[in-house]
């Protein structure tokens, strides 16, 4: 199991394409936050304070627990309509 | 409650029609029917605008439409409610998004179309880019308060 991680819009543009965080990864860099997530595949980039963020499809902050099998998503505010 | 994502123009007013003669279990029961249509401008923030691109974050978008459907169906005694909303490749003056609604009542119906519309707005996880006419390209950076 690992956490696929998604960028979508803006984000995808300063971050790069979705990753996956397998098990070994999680554990070997203890891994348990969003933010956490965030540190580990933006390598050095600061977060937008705008940014938005999703663990399972549903609206999470940064201190939000993450575990394997879960989908983490980071975008900007949206703007549809 | 019907929630279609469609990379394919779209006419509202037929797609309405053709949705309402397909409820003919609520027929005598509706008196009030609200319908907001947005539709693509060819300028934003001063710039002529050629055309745009809509992405959005397939799963999370229906599921969050659907939450706001259902929220407002209980809130507002919505019979029935549509919301179509484009993606992808779009040019001015081809419509984004539909959302209508049919109650008993016309307070209801107005008042649960916007709420569903800003909800969309501000919640709902789509994003244009533009293409200017000069050639550039650039993300929209946030959508404007409707209150």
């Amino acid at each position: 199991m690992s956490i696929e991680v998604k960028f979508f819009a803006s984000m995808r543009d300063l971050i790069g394409d979705d990753c996956e965080i397998g098990s070994e990864t999680l554990k070997e860099h203890t891994i348990s936050t969003v933010d956490d997530i965030w540190d580990h595949c933006a390598r050095g980039k600061t977060r937008p304070e705008n940014v938005l963020i999703a663990v399972n499809m549903n609206y999470v902050d940064g201190k939000a627990l993450v575990k394997e099998g879960d989908e983490v998503a980071f975008f900007p505010p949206v703007t549809g309509g | 409650m019907t929630i279609i994502i469609d990379s394919k123009a779209f006419d509202p007013w037929k797609v309405l029609d053709d949705y309402q003669q397909n409820m003919p279990h609520l027929e005598g029961q509706y008196g009030a029917t609200a319908v907001f249509v947005g539709t693509m401008r060819d300028f934003n923030e001063g710039d002529n605008v050629s055309e745009m691109f809509l992405e959005h974050y397939p799963g999370m978008t229906e599921r969050h439409l659907e939450n706001i459907c259902k929220l407002a169906t209980g809130e507002y005694q919505l019979l029935e409610s549509l919301v179509v909303h484009r993606v992808g490749a779009i040019k001015p003056n081809e419509p984004i998004v539909l959302v209508a609604v049919w109650t008993a009542h016309r307070k209801q119906a107005f008042e649960a179309c916007r709420e569903i519309m800003e909800d969309l707005k501000s919640k709902a996880p789509f994003w244009k880019k533009e293409q200017l006419k000069d050639g550039q390209d650039r993300w929209v950076k946030k959508n404007t308060n409707g209150y």
